[in-house]
């Protein structure tokens, strides 16, 4: 898992990723565009409404069994025994394996270095797997879980991170509970930057630990023809599944095929392989017949990924006029029992977000008796905007400056984290700021609640507005991807590429760039996609860069067809190729439109009845930084005799370079922002750090996302522009993840501007909200 | 436990009271939850796992008699016995709404309802929405507003919509937060539900309240 965690969120990989020496695509981006951009419903909308599209967890094949995993109750234990005796006897069941079943000891690697068996006598977290099943129906495979005998040798746990490096807490590995060498940044001199400052503020936050929570479950339904492997899995990416897959199993990529057209929400948790799929495939052979595997709701709260809860120290110095002299930053985090980028990422927006000469971070990873974090939308980011826009918001406060001005003042146009500080393509963070706070009427709802809050008749609740901006560290995109067009014998046109579409419209937008190129209409377009058997190799749709990344390649793939098809055109009219352009069907002459010839009847499209375009992601441009940005408004009521707070509206200011499709782009950025509410308001990982170590709220009823409820219907995207001529031959950035980065840091932000109470702690439950103002009280009285 | 309350409150949600249902799961699988029954619940007879009984669903107007165990859950036989896969599940549980369904043209989880109980009942499906291959008003609706992203809940949230518009032809944006607060987008897309319920409400009236 960790090994792609690295390959897309580290700032080793975005170096060789983002910035290459090597030439550049010398395609520009369009000037003026006639599909893309515009607001179109999603070309696989039907499919999806009318439950027609065939997710994973839908695929049932002849014969087929069901899977099932027994695993560890305790956060940290031995298993001493295991009887399959009276499981295996029962109705219906075919396989009952353990570690000791031909086959299945096999490692499992949750880092380069850092590995288990797929049944471990060792479970260092509750959900650690133990034994698996296979039946003919969800249920006996049940019934024959709770059949196995297990005996376990219970081992003392470490559950809270805060305690982990304590000389007398229990250890996970024999070196201790670090994750390797603590994580320092520095620049400039932080000492003297503090001595500059005219306001210094010091302030502990911390973010809860979050579950992605997909609506489908982590899951594959697996089939072997021979030593050929299928794999039907919920994925964000068919060639991360199969990599994995191959890797843990030795076979020959060629001899796993892995298919994932639809599936139902990854948010960072499905990029790759899990134990689950290795299992299945394992069961589905021992068997001698197809195994569907999809997780029960519960262990997807323990076994399958997180956000890690970050504990945070942010000190900032400030001068008169606004001007950041310096930012210490200190964070502890945990990745669970396993290596898997406990903080990672969590400083970057301290180092980034904002011009500043001196900043200084220390991160420290450490080990509990959890389930392993995986990466969720924009790891890191949304934790350290806790922190940083929160001080923010408090400089501004202590300065008498607004909010936006002391952000304004602050603008980077280079990213000074990165090595030789390269300048960004684009950076849209000032529009974002001004035009949001305009569109928003900040000015007027910041004044308007203030006089509101002496009113005698609403004494209850208190108004406030509030507003945080962001960075996301990727969002450009890099090679490798390869994408084919084929123009079919009557004109229309085949897309083929491997990427997934996770329902941010990667396929709607991909589609919009083809007919862009070679004027078919979007919906006409045939797309195959996500099958290692038959698309071309993508990486994971995951760091928002699934757009910046696919869409230059699907445009050189398109122009190269176009190429091809002009070139024919001009022999067979005996034109120039640069004369030639295409209208409706046709090929027609700019200087003489009466010379013309419809691309049915073209040479190259005849004589071989299809016309195929390879197009290839090339390089980012040389010394560049290609970053998203983002500045987001809301305004929240709080009642102050019972802690609930009402979110009344939201705006979120998005630069995103080039929007794709208005439609499915405002879709996205409403999506961070309603992810952001319940890292703010309502989600939290409660394990039972004082006795079991078990997690008390694995399951829905108890771990609370948003609903219809608690997301404002007053929602406002304003899409900002860059023009970003430099980034990719479209001018698109990524957008998934910077919508969700700000979102909980602006409401934080607005419930102290309607109550005077910090919270730094998330979620600001109303429990929390009231033991605040109790505290305030007792200070006042 | 099987009281004469227990009776009452279920009525007109299925054929199968309290006790019933009791009878029949608790005996089911290797485990037995009569132990946590006082002796007055123990079933009367005891059906084995693996073993069946007769059932008739009607489902989209359509009638279908199968066997099934009795501990299946509706949404199970819908998907793996029927091969209605539109509507999904997501916990199993009652907590997220993939799973809704219209019986008598109420949205119901049918995650939590057994197949047994759901005989004798009207079920309709996302599948059922559809005229051949024609979207509905409130499908058409959620394509052009862009309601969705994964589309995982889509079938669930389609179903809840359609049973709120039954009740209620008008609702306001409250009515319509509350209507569909039943049914979990982890993808976020609830600005664009609203719109399209409000939308689908719209045409519904149009034509006259028909799908």
């Amino acid at each position: 898992m960790n090994k792609s965690n690295t390959g897309l969120y580290s700032l080793a990989g975005l170096a060789a990723g983002q910035t290459s020496e090597a030439k550049a695509d010398e395609t520009r981006p369009w000037e003026k565009t006639t599909v893309v951009g515009r607001p179109i419903p999603r070309v696989d909308a039907y499919e999806r409404v009318s439950g027609s599209a065939e997710y994973p967890s839908d695929v049932s094949l002849p014969k087929m069994l069901y899977g099932a995993i027994l695993r560890c109750p305790h956060p940290h234990a031995r298993v001493k025994s295991v009887d399959t005796s009276q499981a295996e006897k029962l109705p219906g069941v075919h396989i009952v394996a353990t570690g000791t079943t031909p086959g299945f000891d096999v490692r499992w690697y949750y880092s380069r270095d850092s590995y288990s068996k797929i049944f471990d006598p060792l479970c260092l977290f509750e959900g650690d797997e133990v034994a698996a099943v296979a039946a003919e129906t969800p249920y006996q495979a049940s019934d024959a879980l709770r059949a196995i005998k297990v005996e376990y040798e219970v081992l003392p746990a470490v559950s809270d991170e805060q305690k982990a490096l304590d000389p007398q807490a229990p250890k996970l590995r024999e070196k201790g509970n670090r994750v390797g060498e603590v994580e320092k940044y520095s620049r400039g001199d932080v000492e003297k930057g503090f001595a500059e400052a005219d306001v210094v503020l010091e302030q502990t936050y911390s973010t809860a630990c979050e579950i992605h929570t997909t609506l489908e479950r982590h899951g594959c339904v697996a089939n072997w023809e021979g030593d050929s492997l299928t794999i039907w899995e919920s994925t964000q990416g068919v060639y991360g599944v199969q990599g994995g897959v191959a890797r843990t199993l030795g076979m020959p990529l060629s001899k796993v095929r892995v298919i994932g057209k639809y599936m139902g929400g990854g948010f960072g948790s499905k990029l790759d392989a899990g134990k689950y799929t290795v299992i299945a495939a394992l069961l589905a052979k021992r068997a001698g017949r197809p195994v569907r595997m999809f997780l029960p709701r519960e262990d997807t709260y323990l076994a399958v990924g997180n956000r890690p809860p970050a504990h945070m120290k942010l000190k900032a110095g400030v001068k008169k006029d606004g001007t950041l002299t310096a930012l210490e930053f200190y964070c502890l985090g945990t990745g669970g029992a396993h290596p898997a980028g406990g903080t990672s990422l969590n400083d970057n927006l301290v180092r980034d977000l904002y011009t500043c000469p001196n900043v200084r971070s220390e991160m420290t990873d450490v080990f509990i008796n959890a389930g392993p974090a995986r990466p969720m939308r924009a790891p890191g980011h949304p934790q350290g905007a806790w922190a940083l826009e929160q001080m923010m918001d408090a400089l501004a406060a202590k300065l008498g400056m607004d909010p936006v001005a002391l952000r304004l003042k602050n603008i980077p146009t280079v990213s000074q984290a990165q090595p030789g500080n390269p300048p960004y393509t684009s950076t849209g963070l000032r529009e974002c700021l001004e035009e949001g706070a305009r569109t928003f009427g900040w000015d007027e709802a910041r004044k308007k609640a203030e006089d509101r809050h002496g009113e005698g008749q609403e004494a209850d609740i208190r108004r406030g507005v509030g507003m945080a901006s962001a960075l996301w560290v990727v969002g450009g995109g890099w090679p490798p991807a390869t994408v084919i067009v084929r123009l079919f014998a009557d004109g229309s046109v085949n897309l083929n590429m491997g990427a997934s579409d996770l329902g941010t419209g990667t396929k709607t937008v991909m589609a919009m760039v083809v007919a862009e190129e070679l004027g078919v209409d979007p919906n006409s377009i045939q797309i195959e996609h996500a099958d290692t058997g038959t698309t071309q190799f993508a990486s994971p749709s995951g760091g928002s860069k699934t757009v910046p990344t696919e869409s230059p390649a699907v445009r050189a793939a398109a122009l190269s067809v176009k190429k091809q098809l002009l070139e024919s055109a001009a022999q067979d009219l005996k034109l120039a190729a640069d004369d030639l352009e295409i209208q409706n069907g046709e090929i027609v002459s700019r200087s003489d439109p009466a010379k013309k010839k419809k691309i049915t009847d073209v040479s190259a499209l005849r004589r071989n009845a299809v016309v195929v375009g390879v197009g290839y992601r090339g390089p980012n441009p040389p010394n560049r930084s290609i970053n998203p940005f983002a500045a987001q408004f809301c305004e929240v009521e709080v009642n102050v005799k019972t802690g609930e707070i009402r979110i009344v509206r939201f705006l979120a200011a998005q630069d995103s370079g080039r929007v794709m499709n208005r439609l499915t782009y405002q879709n996205q950025v409403f999506g961070g922002v309603v992810m952001g509410i319940g890292l703010g308001m309502t989600e939290e990982r409660i394990l039972d750090k004082e006795q079991t170590g078990k997690m008390l709220n694995a399951n829905w009823h108890d771990y609370k996302i948003p609903t219809a409820l608690d997301v404002p219907a007053d929602m406002t995207c304003v899409p900002i522009d860059p023009h970003d001529t430099e980034a990719n031959s479209t001018g698109a950035k990524g957008l998934g993840e910077p919508a969700t980065i700000p979102a909980a840091a602006a409401l934080a932000n607005a419930v102290y501007h309607a109550t005077g109470v910090r919270v730094v702690d998330s979620p600001i439950s109303p429990m929390r909200l009231m033991r605040l103002f109790a505290d305030r009280s007792k200070k006042e009285s | 436990m099987a009281s004469k309350k227990d009776k009452d409150s279920r009525r007109g949600q299925g054929s199968v009271t309290r006790r019933g249902f009791l009878g029949v799961v608790g005996a089911a699988g290797a485990v037995a939850t009569a132990g946590t029954l006082d002796a007055k619940a123990q079933p009367a007879t005891v059906i084995k796992s693996g073993e069946t009984v007769p059932v008739k669903l009607s489902v989209n107007g359509r009638e279908h008699k199968l066997m099934v165990e009795p501990r299946w859950s509706l949404i199970f036989v819908l998907r793996d016995k029927l091969g209605l896969t539109a509507g999904k599940v997501g916990c199993g549980r009652g907590e997220c709404g993939a799973c809704t369904v219209l019986i008598n043209d109420e949205p119901r989880y049918a995650c939590m309802t057994l197949a047994v109980e759901a005989s004798d009942s009207r079920i309709t499906t996302a599948e059922g929405l559809m005229t051949g291959e024609e979207l509905s008003a409130v499908q058409k609706a959620f394509v052009e507003h862009d309601a969705f992203q994964c589309g995982y809940c889509t079938p669930g949230q389609t179903m809840a919509a359609e049973g709120l518009l039954r009740a209620n032809p008008d609702p306001s944006i409250q009515e319509i937060r509350t209507g569909m607060s039943g049914n979990l987008c982890r993808c976020g897309a609830y600005p664009h539900i609203f719109q399209a319920v409000k939308k689908a409400g719209e045409m519904k009236r149009a034509k006259g309240g028909l799908s």
